[in-house]
């Protein structure tokens, strides 16, 4: 595809001021990393020279994980210890495995409920490890790229994950010491990417069907906004199913009835893979299979045969485009763009079948592997702030509906699905005993009525609230929704405005004391490291608040506060300084803590004044000039 | 929510009260709110301005879906009139109302086994949709001559309507899978 050209010649900030930030998009298959340079999204070359790194992880015996082609060489040697398609078991739990393609592939620690582990040479390894062995990569070739530190990374991920697929993924991200500016969905990249590119106006569908997920958005575009008007998907559908399909095609014919041994089977699908490539652009392919190295299987394979082969994995995926088009109340002469992406669409079976099901022609000029990546490479340079000037704008929404489970099993949705994030709902609750100081909550993801069909996604326990009679205790719990897509639960009694304590129970994934501890072992760090580095983020951390509040104390400080208020703050102000001056990080962290209770009525006393100038419609552009001021000093 | 937000959701939008609204201006005031507040927009400020941006943004994102969809928009009119619409409670529904209803769910009911269910399904949709714009216009009548039991009233019929079509809906649904 062509270059993105993303700012005019001389606007971009000077070097000095650049803050590096880079997109990734952590696929099933591969993974690439880009980053805007001069103006433009490009995609960085990894140590091979590729720009697609396979999203492969080889644990060799001593522990060292190794990452990319050198790794998959691996694949056919050492199965085992070779792990491929990790993304399929982010934020699954043991239960999730069965049936499923990875079960058969690998041998798996199920004991852990809520997180299975692929069992390796080098010990146990949830999928989280393994993404973060990818992710740990690729800030290597983007820090080697870029020649310096990130301020931290905008990471893509399939728009159908939920939320436990999406904390995983952040998860992974800490693991991996690279700070996610912001997760942002697949397609919504895409579009980005694809927007700007071309400067379109219009409502856009973006059919993304990659290595082992599928997604399908509606957006409309205007001027930079990108608004998200419905979503749906497979989380568990992709390129990597066809390859299972051509393997049963091939065992079919060739009368195999036994792969069961781990290296034939990575040859099998090597062999499928090769001739699915292949089939996008010829009628038909001669196939040499070495089945074991005893036997082998010669033939010729046409692309009818494929399609055959393939047909009903490509129907699983228009359900979905029928279900985002009546979830946006659309119709097909609504839609000014199809936009495909993703290796697998350059099936033609599914390209056909895609143009057919939108009656019109699809866009496939766009490299179909590399848009993610480019897209999420544009927001992380805004969201660094080195674009104050630019209009991108991405509104979007959560794929599935978030609800709690009532009486008789049932789940009572509070955030229905398609809804624009962040988003807050808050419910009222109360106790129907005497006494009652606790109650639980199990918060589920999903559209299905019962709560066992739905996702589980956390058990909360609020507690502390006042012993009373049943009923007069009233407590409002509030879900927010963050721009990650991520739930957070809060609780508060209403009457006295005690904040009730809450207990979280994650269902799949780590807890927040799991991924300290995590760090806290990883070999990457020893102690005095770790020491060092948090040091150095709590330093990084109290400068940036310290020009902030410097910064809008110039600006503002006189219109917004008394004399009193203003020496409270600075005395804060002075207390973070001092602080600084010290090794304590801990001290840094807790000044700069009573720095932010201190001035939170400022923060929002200003925010407030210029949101209602905004509102009111007066200069909107000087409001929006002092914001700006504001945010980035 | 800390944030003096005190603003009723018209207001919030720079709109008057009122049933009718230009949709266009509200769409318009939306985007350049969430402009200004997304928390796109704070990615490297601090915490609390972090924290306040993405509360402000929320509500932007509730009050402007909540006013887009003319019957929760018709609902929060009631809301800040005071009248309170419980779904639980029993009033006395119309006999003709409550009839039409009757006949529109067993039509529904019949829809998958038709010849063409799609086709019946779009049958029944154009049927509530009527419903939907006479309720409108009698809200809107209602609400313009300050009659808020009346509006109530059309309101709860507007809802049975509203939840037919959701049904229709997820039969399409389930017809397509």
């Amino acid at each position: 595809m062509a270059l993105l050209q993303i700012s005019e010649p001389g606007q971009a900030p000077a070097p000095h001021q650049r803050r590096d930030a880079v997109g990734i998009d952590l696929g099933t298959t591969n993974s690439l990393v880009a980053a805007v340079r001069s103006g433009s999204a490009v995609v960085l070359a990894n140590h091979d020279g590729d720009v697609s790194t396979p999203s492969v992880v080889y644990f060799a015996e001593d522990g060292t994980a190794i990452v990319g082609r050198e790794a998959e060489a691996q694949s056919v040697v050492d199965p085992m210890n070779t792990i491929r398609s990790a993304k399929r078991l982010m934020g699954k739990g043991s239960a999730d495995l069965a049936g499923t393609w990875l079960a058969g592939h690998y041998t798996f620690d199920t004991g852990d409920e809520a997180m299975p582990a692929f069992v390796t040479q080098a010990g146990n390894k949830s999928a989280i490890d393994v993404s973060a062995a990818i992710l740990s990569r690729l800030k290597t070739v983007a820090t080697e790229s870029v020649g310096g530190d990130l301020v931290g990374a905008v990471i893509t991920v399939p728009a159908y994950f939920d939320d436990a697929q999406r904390q995983a993924t952040k998860d992974a991200a800490t693991l991996a010491g690279l700070p996610v500016l912001r997760l942002i969905n697949e397609p919504t990249a895409a579009a980005v990417a694809y927007g700007l590119d071309r400067d379109e106006t219009g409502t856009v569908v973006v059919y993304d069907l990659g290595g082992g997920t599928f997604d399908i958005s509606v957006l409309k575009m205007q001027s930079g906004l990108f608004e998200v008007l419905a979503t749906a998907g497979d989380t568990a559908l992709g390129g990597d199913d066809f390859d299972e399909a051509v393997v049963e095609l091939l065992s079919s014919l060739a009368g195999v009835l036994d792969l069961e041994d781990r290296g034939a089977q990575r040859r099998a699908l090597k062999c499928a893979r090769d001739l699915k490539e292949a089939l996008s652009d010829q009628e038909s392919v001669e196939v040499d299979w070495d089945i074991d190295g005893s036997r082998s299987w010669q033939g010729t394979i046409s692309r009818a045969q494929f399609n055959t082969a393939i047909e009903g994995l490509v129907k699983k995926t228009l359900s979905p485009c029928r279900r985002v088009m009546r979830d946006a109340d659309l119709d097909n002469s609504d839609i000014s763009a199809v936009v495909m992406v993703g290796g697998a669409t350059r099936v033609p079976l599914v390209r056909d079948s895609v143009s057919e099901f939108f009656n019109q022609t699809v866009l496939t000029d766009i490299n179909p592997d590399q848009v993610v990546a480019v897209g999420a490479a544009i927001q992380a340079d805004v969201l660094a702030g080195n674009k104050p000037d630019s209009d991108l704008l991405l509104l979007d929404v959560i794929p599935l509906s978030l609800g709690l489970e009532t009486m008789g099993g049932l789940a009572e949705k509070i955030v229905p699905r398609n809804t624009t994030i962040p988003i807050a709902r808050a419910q009222e609750f109360t106790t129907y005993k005497d006494g009652q100081t606790a109650l639980a909550l199990h918060v589920v993801q999903g559209e299905r009525e019962l709560v066992d069909d739905c996702r589980s996604l956390a058990r909360f326990e609020l507690s502390g609230f006042p012993s009373r009679v049943a009923g007069a205790v009233r407590i409002q719990v509030l879900f927010q929704v963050d721009a990650d897509g991520l739930l957070t639960v809060s609780a508060m009694e209403k009457e006295s405005g005690v904040l009730a304590t809450i207990d979280v129970k994650p269902s799949y994934g780590l807890s927040d004391g799991d991924i300290e501890s995590m760090l806290k072992d990883s070999m990457d760090y020893a102690a005095e490291d770790m020491h060092k580095r948090l040091l150095q983020e709590q330093r990084v951390d109290a400068e940036r608040v310290l020009e902030a509040i410097a910064a809008a104390l110039a600006a503002d400080g006189e219109d917004h506060l008394d004399d009193g208020e203003r020496a409270a703050i600075d005395g804060h102000i002075e207390l973070v300084s001092q602080a600084l001056s010290g090794e304590d990080g801990d001290a840094i962290k807790s000044a700069v803590e009573a720095l932010e209770r201190g001035s939170a009525s400022f923060v929002e006393r200003r925010m407030n004044a210029s949101v209602k100038q905004l509102m009111a419609g007066q200069h909107v552009d000087a409001v929006v000039a002092k914001l700006e001021e504001s945010e980035e000093p | 929510m800390s944030v003096d937000f005190s603003d009723n959701h018209f207001q919030l939008f720079d709109l008057p009260v009122s049933f009718v609204v230009n949709q266009a201006k509200l769409t318009q005031r939306f985007q350049a709110l969430q402009r200004e507040l997304h928390p796109d927009r704070f990615a490297s400020a601090t915490a609390a301005e972090k924290r306040w941006s993405m509360q402000a943004a929320s509500l932007v994102n509730e009050a402007y879906q909540n006013l887009t969809k003319p019957l929760s928009r018709a609902c929060y009119l009631l809301e800040l009139n005071g009248i309170c619409i419980d779904e639980e409670t029993d009033t006395q529904m119309d006999s003709m109302f409550l009839m039409q209803q009757m006949e529109l769910r067993e039509a529904l009911g019949d829809a998958p086994e038709a010849s063409d269910p799609f086709k019946a399904l779009d049958s029944i949709r154009a049927d509530l949709n009527q419903g939907i714009d006479s309720s409108a216009a009698r809200f809107d009548a209602a609400a313009d001559s300050g009659d808020w039991t009346t509006a109530r009233d059309v309101v709860r019929e507007w809802q049975f309507f509203d939840k037919l079509k959701r049904e229709v809906k997820s039969i399409e649904a389930r017809l397509d899978d």
